[in-house]
């Protein structure tokens, strides 16, 4: 049975404040720009983007590849929350998860956008279509990133089903789901990277080390991503999210980014002291190749964004004040953006396999699509968690059942209301 | 070697099929039914969406698509185009030489392929073969870096250059049939690999994965001149391509089905491309296999092209 406070937290999505309107109207406008930009490109081809026979993915795949770095990384928070049972970061999984589902639907519009033929869709599905399994990994992809969203959407829409009939959710359920998205989310990121690494044509993709530093850069952008976005839940709802949950996830970056920087340095070594003809990818992206230099600015932008967040991150004491940490959480997402998205999609092309070299950079109507994309998975996620919040938070429920599930003094650390007090 | 159509006509007289057939009609108008409501699409635009794959058509299926191409294509460039299925013939894997001696980077073989296989001829300009230009004593085989695709010399050939042409080596392993997600593409038995237009859903997977930059596709609607159409056509070759999908060289599969040559092979003013049976013992290509010294491209790659670069000189 659907509880009742379900349809009054649907209802409550009507409602709020001014710059609640406000934020939903910029990205409606966005969401219709891109739409139009969409249908631009639908009619007259692919050819309106930037991209061209020898660099033939671009922007869409670039952020695609992002993406389901960060829609991985919520596995990051499952994993303490559910299996060591690290009650902060226990309670603020479920915006992890809605983030996972945000980022998943941004990833299958991306693909979408990116394809020639969108309407003929069905043709990669099993069954009614002509599913190509198990040799392209790209149905692989396919099948583990739906399955992904299927695992993440059945989490936490059966956490706010119960929490809305003020039960606490059944572990007897909810436990083999999560066992099982833990290597699912590690899944996706890895067939992701196998999309890639195992082109031979493109030996800038063809390393082995190319699934470890997906894996290891996802887990550093996407908790990123969530401090800010739990800062910011907690500002503007009753959500209580504790500092040591936050300052724990910070410690969590800084390990992976370790691991990202020591992977990334391996590579370095590797192209660098061989110093084979199949460096230069990498000579493209660090020095420029042949006079074209369109990327160098920008990875070296990454780089000095990786290693500055990874001090930031590493040191407790600029960790944990919020300045230097938001700094660093801007860094480590711009890094990894760069890195995980144009920076590792473009100089796989380049030089292309005849040797030649085209510079790419998107053309209006791809950032413009690319754009309303961003917006529709921020709305996902502001309708969505805007939906969670009254009945996460209990506010829905009768008070002796709120206090029931949610007992004062349980955190320490400051909380969203003491913050609104300081702020009056 | 007997025509499909002929088959075609053999199977259609057959018993047995009429139930199915009479269903499939049913199926056909139940799907223009659905058409109506949507104001301007016209049926033959839903039976292009639900087109099945080139291999699952029955011989019904195949020649009431291939009727409904031909009439979009007269409505599109005023042109009747004929569209062939010519089945592999047997005992047949077709292989091609090229003679890097004899190659004087002319491209005559280039602009004889547009227009044999129909390509864009600008916006985009699809081209299948890409002559590389190298200078003499510069590395070349396995780093083509050095290669200038875009060349544009008075004459040729010019002193102090070589030229090596590259189009679609035919792969046994094929990388792209091995990475596109819809099987819209593969190896037939014949050796050359192909592409069902209808089928592709224009993702690029195999242009990624492609080692030789074979693999072009229809960033827009092609730009054909109706006057440069050439109707001889065959539905896994040259007919005309759809906006969206992967196109590729077929070793020219509407001529050599019927035991004509490439156009390039056709064209090359120097003799420089040999084309035939590689099951052959006694066809030119297995002659330049067995008595010069060949290469095959990238063999790094394990990719095994049927494609073979020597040297006559």
């Amino acid at each position: 049975m659907i509880s009742k406070n379900f349809f009054i937290a649907l209802k409550s999505l009507a409602k709020g404040g001014k710059l609640y309107y406000l934020w939903l109207l910029i990205l409606v406008s966005l969401i219709i720009n891109g739409a139009l930009n969409y249908a631009h490109q639908f009619d007259r081809g692919l050819i309106v983007t930037a991209m061209r026979d020898p660099v033939s993915w671009g922007f869409y795949i670039s952020n695609f590849t992002f993406l389901v770095g960060v829609a991985a990384a919520a596995v990051l928070l499952v994993i303490p929350a559910y299996l060591y049972h690290f009650k902060p970061i226990k309670e603020i999984v479920l915006f992890g998860e809605i983030l996972a589902i945000s980022a998943i639907v941004m990833c299958l519009l991306f693909v979408t956008a990116d394809m020639g033929r969108p309407l003929l869709g069905w043709h990669i599905l099993p069954l009614i279509g002509k599913m190509n399994f198990p040799s392209s990994l790209l149905a692989w992809d396919v099948l583990v990133l739906n399955g992904y969203l299927f695992l993440n959407l059945t989490a936490v829409l059966y956490i706010l089903h119960r929490l809305s009939q003020g039960k606490e959710y059944k572990m007897a359920f909810l436990f083999p789901v999560v066992l099982i998205s833990i290597p699912w989310a590690i899944s996706i990121h890895t067939v992701t990277a196998f999309l890639y690494n195992g082109l031979s044509s493109r030996p800038f993709w063809n390393a082995s080390i190319l699934a470890p530093r997906f894996i290891a850069s996802a887990l550093c952008s996407g908790p990123a991503l969530m401090l800010l976005i739990f800062q910011l839940i907690r500002k503007v709802s009753t959500i209580q999210i504790s500092d040591t949950a936050i300052f724990k996830i910070a410690e969590l970056i800084a390990y992976a980014m370790a691991v990202n920087l020591f992977l990334f340095a391996a590579e370095v070594f590797k192209e660098f002291y061989s110093h084979s003809i199949h460096l230069a990818p990498m000579e493209y992206m660090y020095f420029g190749l042949h006079g074209h230099h369109n990327l160098v600015f920008w990875l070296r932008l990454a780089f000095f964004c990786n290693v500055g967040a990874f001090f930031l991150f590493l040191i407790p004491k600029t960790r944990q004040s919020y300045l230097t940490l938001n700094i660093a959480c801007v860094m480590v997402i711009t890094g990894v953006y760069i890195e995980k998205g144009m920076g590792l999609i473009i100089p796989g092309f380049i030089p292309s396999v005849l040797g030649e070299i085209y510079e790419y950079s998107p053309s209006l109507v791809e950032k413009f699509v690319g754009l309303g994309i961003w917006a529709c998975g921020a709305m996902v996620f502001t309708l969505f968690v805007k939906f969670a919040i009254p009945i996460y938070s209990g506010s829905l429920l009768p008070p002796e059942v709120h206090e029931k599930l949610h007992p004062p003094k349980e955190h320490p650390g400051r909380r969203s209301d003491d913050l609104y007090e300081k702020a009056h | 070697m007997p025509s499909n159509n002929d088959e075609l006509k053999n199977l259609k007289s057959g018993d047995g099929e009429l139930s199915r057939r009479g269903f499939l009609k049913g199926a056909a108008i139940g799907i223009s039914s659905i058409a109506v409501p949507f104001g301007t699409a016209d049926a033959s635009i839903w039976d292009e969406f639900f087109q099945k794959h080139f291999k699952e058509m029955s011989q019904d299926e195949l020649q009431s698509t291939i009727a409904r191409l031909e009439k979009d294509y007269k409505a599109d460039y005023g042109v009747d185009i004929k569209v062939g299925t010519e089945k592999p013939i047997p005992n047949t894997l077709f292989g091609y030489g090229l003679d890097l001696s004899r190659c004087i980077g002319c491209r005559r073989c280039v602009y004889a392929c547009v227009k044999e296989n129909n390509q864009s001829r600008h916006d985009p300009q699809i081209q299948w073969i890409s002559v590389l230009r190298f200078k003499k004593g510069e590395k070349w085989v396995s780093d083509l870096e050095e290669s200038e695709i875009y060349y544009n010399p008075d004459e040729v050939p010019e002193e102090g250059y070589f030229y090596m042409p590259v189009s679609c080596q035919q792969c046994e392993n094929s990388p792209c049939a091995k990475v596109c997600p819809t099987k819209a593409t593969w190896k037939e038995p014949d050796g050359i690999v192909v592409v069902d237009y209808n089928w592709c859903i224009g993702c690029r997977y195999c242009m990624a994965s492609c080692p030789y930059g074979a693999r072009h596709f229809n960033w827009a609607k092609p730009n054909i001149p109706k006057e440069e159409i050439n109707p001889d056509t065959h539905y896994l070759g040259n007919r005309p391509r759809i906006k969206g999908c992967v196109e590729k060289c077929t070793f020219c599969i509407q001529r050599t089905r019927k035991g004509k040559y490439p156009a390039c092979v056709e064209i090359c003013p120097v003799g420089a491309r040999k084309f035939g049976n590689l099951l052959d013992k006694d066809s030119e290509i297995r002659y330049c296999i067995d008595k010069k010294r060949v290469f095959r491209l990238k063999e790094d790659l394990n990719t095994r092209p049927k494609f073979y670069y020597f040297f006559s000189l």
